[in-house]
């Protein structure tokens, strides 16, 4: 039978407020456990919760960037199970009306296709402390500095039909927050994981599968790994007469597989109800135009732009424009570059990308400024240099020996483009190869190349390689 | 309504309450009495009433982003049942 | 010298004129707390040097002239209420060695007017009771007859005020806990509008009822104590943010022209003849003060108690959640994995009313149940909250009885919770709607007190103030004592 794979994503982003979403206590990370878990967030008898303006400033944002609706009025809902990460025996959640909800996002596939992904809703909700298992004998040890830390959980419809969907999925999602500045979007941290709801069901078929929740996934690998381990089993499962029972799983990422979690199963009667220490949220039209007005371009709107004003390619500008930070980087590169943007396109996504990579560097802290790296495009432009010796410019400026202008003067790197200095070394290199000279006349037009090699070699990579070529035709 | 003994014990597992097993008849009964009496709702027809959570019919207060309080981790930990290196303890979780 | 016999507002007039300190006053005020006819077990915790402190603090601010009408008064909080460095059990073994790391916003306010908190007075377990016999630390006896209940659940309160031990206390009332046992002992309790009061630091039994308020001897000092108490406090997200008026000086006034709702369903079956009586002879005071009385419908009134035991069950099963034998609180011996921890502290730490509230809020709140019992009881709480808004429409002032019975015995209601529950009956409707209501002495049945309740339209407490004021100065039920009139 041919089956396929229905996935929703239910995405939290903690939102990058300074205090928590009902207290006063910081949302710095990393700080000693429990010293940022206030009377409130411990949940000591008689604290109340007051809701952080700025929370829901970030959700509307959110709601706007992806055409969701903002509710007029949403309800805070207690959802109640006991664990120990959770002081109050309860999350305060919202339910039946999220603060945002019915919208969507575009996403780009691999075949350059483009496919719209409904967003169902995006409710604010706290997060819960930590369980830390690792050096204690027999016991767990509780940290609430995370307990209250402001979350939006962003619910997609059941639209993925793929692992690779649901990451480009969660990537332009990633890239939306962070455009937003609501989230920092660090996933080792924890500030952006997502569930995954996995089913299957025969092709053609309506209705869906009985479906599994993978919990707790940190990286946009796990997330395909984890579905596509998850769809192998339960093809495996129904096409041996098995079905599938819903249930929560966690992701092993050391074994790749998925696996049925112990806890946390049967309490599935949360018991929601409005929580009584929390009033309606109402937000008028004034305040969502506010808000609205504040929105920086979105990537969909950049690249768009990117496309028209710089010629660029789609996939070009979708790469350029997936972070904010890289999308500014290269917008003000072709500012230095005098508005070289194809060339800027080149170098940013190729030499200055590669480098970052190589370096485990994030392009807040490249070492070549937007502005060392349009001065040296400009140099290529005005054939100062060539586009190889250009390599060997920004390898000088990644390593600290200065701007373009600078290196290329202490090394010297000018293209030599007096006609007495290159004609000279082709006189040379004619005299030095009678062989391949008498074969180039005698019809071997692809010769050339060797002829424009030598004397690029002998000028040290500095003539220009187009006049080379030129004279070379003409002598030969 | 009337509430079982199994329903009894379904009820406190959700709350979390050790019941012992020899007062099961009684908080059966004492359950199904409550329930017996707050049936009388049943009675009106409220199908066209929008439900009261609150009784003042407010809207929600917004409080600024700010950083408002101190690290009192000491304070709050002296009565605290079990601690040990800053954190609380409970029994091994296992997920 | 015996000043435990005087009001909020004679001591205060006292400790003005150079009388006496507030030192002395509080020492007094602790003696008389150790007198073997004291033993009304209406005080969990003495806090003597704490008060002693507060007590010369009080007399260097008076020296200072800064001081206020309230400043060096001795009160007690309920035991609801946090208290800094002072053990807060909410009446429970849960609780029993919690010292709380902080102070409720009402402990904050009394102490900023000044007040001298002696100690913590008893109550029911998490306020749920109408008796104060669910209490851990045994049940209060009512000063009028030891055999009696006090009222429920701030019976040590009520019961301290009455029995002369402190002048003042507060209270907290969620479904009558301030106004029955005001009623049971003969004293003035006002609970005030939802929200006038921040419930910061309160502990929380049901969030939508709950509200705390003042208990006295005299509307005069009721209005004395919600001045201080009440007050805007950005920690409590359903606090009101609106001016606290004068009310102790805008108690003066005629009733003349003052329209008075007689709800026929507080006057039908189940209702103490001798109590209704003592209603009766009171309507015919306040008619000779010139009020005049118009008969009224609150239709809904026999719905209030069904949906009040849904939504404060419902609410508490949350709120009680909390205490789980991890952070704070009771933890049992030895738990062998993590659900033993919780079943074991939560069924060792809660007594048996408490335990029946929260499986009863669970089960409401359980899945296939919700509609049934949770949302219908709030379809219902807007039904009896709009009989009120129109009866409102018509008249100033509802009244009424506060209790069905005087205090009946200690022990006489116990194994029965529904008929515990119907001594709430007239009460409860009022914290459904959110409205304030007081209760002040109005007679008695053999030598147990009587109470009549006054309900008045949102943040109108100071009207209610005023009609109790206007009956406490041509009656004297208010001045009777247990220990004789003064």
């Amino acid at each position: 039978m041919e089956w396929e794979t229905v996935i929703g994503l239910e995405i939290h982003a903690q939102l990058a407020t300074r205090s928590k979403i009902f207290s006063g206590a910081s949302t710095a990370y990393g700080a000693a456990p429990n010293t940022q878990a206030c009377a409130v967030d411990l949940g000591l008898p008689g604290v109340l919760p007051v809701l952080n303006a700025e929370a829901v400033n970030m959700a509307v944002r959110f709601g706007l960037a992806t055409g969701c609706t903002i509710a007029p009025r949403s309800v805070f809902a207690r959802k109640n199970y006991f664990y120990p990460d959770l002081p109050k025996g309860y999350q305060i959640s919202q339910y039946e009306l999220p603060v945002v909800y019915e919208g969507e996002v575009l996403i780009e596939l691999d075949d350059g296709e483009t496919m719209r992904v409904g967003v169902t809703r995006a409710h604010l909700e706290e997060d819960a402390g930590k369980s830390l298992h690792e050096g204690f004998q027999g016991v767990t040890g509780i940290d609430l500095n995370r307990a209250g830390t402001p979350l939006l959980e962003i619910v997609s419809e059941p639209d993925l039909r793929s692992a690779k969907q649901a990451v480009a999925y969660m990537k332009k999602i990633h890239s939306l927050v962070r455009y937003l500045e609501i989230c920092d979007g660090n996933m080792q941290e924890g500030s952006f994981r997502c569930d995954a709801n996995v089913s299957m069901r025969p092709k053609g078929q309506a209705e869906f599968g009985t479906r599994a929740e993978i919990k707790n996934l940190n990286s946009f690998r796990f997330v395909e790994k984890a579905i596509n381990y998850e769809v192998e089993r339960q093809i495996d499962l129904l096409e041996s007469g098995g079905t599938v029972v819903q249930e929560t799983r966690l992701y092993d990422s050391v074994k790749g597989e998925t696996r049925s979690m112990r806890t946390k199963e049967e309490a599935n009667d949360y018991r929601y109800f409005p929580d009584p220490d929390l009033l309606p949220l109402e937000i008028t039209a004034d305040e969502i135009e506010q808000i609205r007005a504040t929105l920086p371009e979105l990537p969909d709107a950049k690249k768009a732009r990117f496309v028209s004003d710089f010629g660029l390619s789609p996939y070009d500008a979708a790469v350029l424009t997936a972070g904010r930070d890289l999308a500014d980087y290269f917008e003000a590169v072709v500012e230095a570059a005098d508005g070289e943007a194809k060339l800027a396109a080149n170098w940013v996504m190729g030499d200055l990308s590669g480098a970052l990579n190589r370096d485990g560097r994030e392009i807040g802290d490249s070492p070549v400024s937007p502005q060392m790296l349009g001065g040296m495009l400009k140099r290529i432009s005005d054939n100062t240099i060539s586009g190889k010796i250009a390599k060997d410019v920004f390898e000088a400026m990644w390593n600290g020996e200065g701007d373009a202008d600078a290196v290329i003067e202490a090394k010297g790197l000018q293209q030599v483009t007096d006609t007495g200095a290159i004609e000279a070394m082709i006189d040379e290199v004619i005299a030095a190869n009678p062989g391949q000279v008498e074969q180039y006349r005698g019809g071997k037009d692809k010769l050339l190349g060797f002829f424009v090699g030598q004397v690029m070699k002998a000028s040290k990579g500095k003539a220009n390689p187009a006049q080379v070529n030129e004279m070379l035709k003409k002598k030969l | 309504m009337s509430l079982k003994e199994s329903d009894v014990q379904q009820i406190a597992h959700l709350a979390r309450l050790a019941v012992d097993q020899d007062r099961l008849p009684e908080h059966a009964r004492n359950l199904s009495a409550i329930l017996d009496f707050v049936e009388a709702m049943s009675a009106v027809d409220t199908a066209a009433v929008e439900p009261l959570a609150h009784p003042l019919e407010m809207s929600q207060r917004l409080r600024p982003d700010q950083v408002s309080e101190e690290d009192q981790r000491e304070l709050f930990q002296s009565i605290a049942p079990a601690v040990e290196e800053g954190l609380y303890l409970v029994p091994r979780v296992i997920e | 010298m015996s000043v435990h016999t005087r009001t909020v507002a004679e001591l205060s007039a006292g400790l003005a004129g150079g009388e006496y300190s507030s030192r002395e006053l509080t020492e007094s005020c602790l003696q008389h707390l150790r007198q073997p006819a004291a033993d009304l077990n209406a005080i969990i915790t003495v806090t003597a040097d704490q008060a002693l402190a507060a007590a010369d603090a009080a007399d260097r601010r008076r020296a200072a002239g800064d001081a206020g009408p309230l400043t060096g008064v001795p009160l007690v909080h309920k035991d609801i209420f946090c208290t800094r460095g002072v053990r807060t059990s909410c009446g429970s073994r849960m609780l029993d060695n919690f010292i709380s790391p902080y102070d409720a916003h009402v402990v904050e306010q009394m102490a900023a007017a000044g007040m001298v908190c002696v100690g913590k007075s008893n109550m029911d377990e998490f306020a749920m009771g109408s008796s104060n016999e669910t209490s851990f630390y045994g049940p209060v006896k009512n000063p009028w007859d030891t055999a009696a209940v006090p009222g429920g659940s701030s019976g040590g309160s009520a019961a301290a005020v009455a029995g002369r031990l402190v002048p003042a206390a507060t209270g907290t009332d969620t479904g009558g806990s301030i106004r029955q046992p005001a009623a049971l002992c003969g004293i003035t309790g006002l609970k005030p509008t939802y929200g006038r009061v921040s419930r910061y630091g309160m502990i929380a039994f049901a969030s939508s009822l709950d509200q705390a308020g003042p208990m006295a001897r005299t509307a005069e000092d009721c209005a004395l104590l919600l001045e201080a108490m009440a007050g805007f406090d950005p920690r409590d997200s359903t606090c009101v943010d609106r001016e606290v008026p004068r009310y102790s000086e805008e108690l003066a006034g005629d009733l003349s022209g003052v329209t008075i709702g007689l709800p026929k369903e507080y006057f039908g079956e189940g209702l103490d003849p001798e109590v209704g009586a003592a209603i009766d002879a009171a309507i015919e005071e306040y008619r000779k003060l010139g009020a005049s009385f118009r008969d009224i419908s609150l239709a809904n009134t026999h719905l209030a108690v069904p949906a009040y035991y849904v939504i404060a069950p419902a609410e508490c099963s949350s709120n009680l959640s909390r205490f789980d034998g991890v952070r704070f609180g009771h933890r049992c011996e030895s738990p062998r994995d993590l659900e033993d921890l919780y079943k074991r502290s939560r069924g060792e730490g809660f007594g048996d009313e408490v335990q029946r509230r929260i499986m009863v809020g669970t089960y409401a709140l359980s899945a296939g149940y919700y509609d049934a019992y949770y949302l219908k009881a709030q379809q219902v709480r807007r039904l009896i909250r709009d009989d009120f808004l129109q009866a409102f429409a018509e008249v100033d002032l509802i009244l009424g009885p506060t209790s069905p019975t005087a205090a009946f015995d200690i022990g006489e209601r116990k194994d029965d919770p529904v008929s515990m529950y119907l001594s709430d009956i007239y009460t409860i409707a009022v914290n459904l709607a959110g409205l304030p209501g007081i209760s002040l002495p109005a007679g008695f049945v053999g030598r147990r007190p009587v109470g009549l309740q006054l309900i008045g339209n949102y943040f109108e407490e100071g009207r209610l103030l005023q009609a109790a004021h206007a009956y406490q100065q041509v009656t004297d039920w208010h001045r009777r004592s247990p220990e004789g009139d003064n």
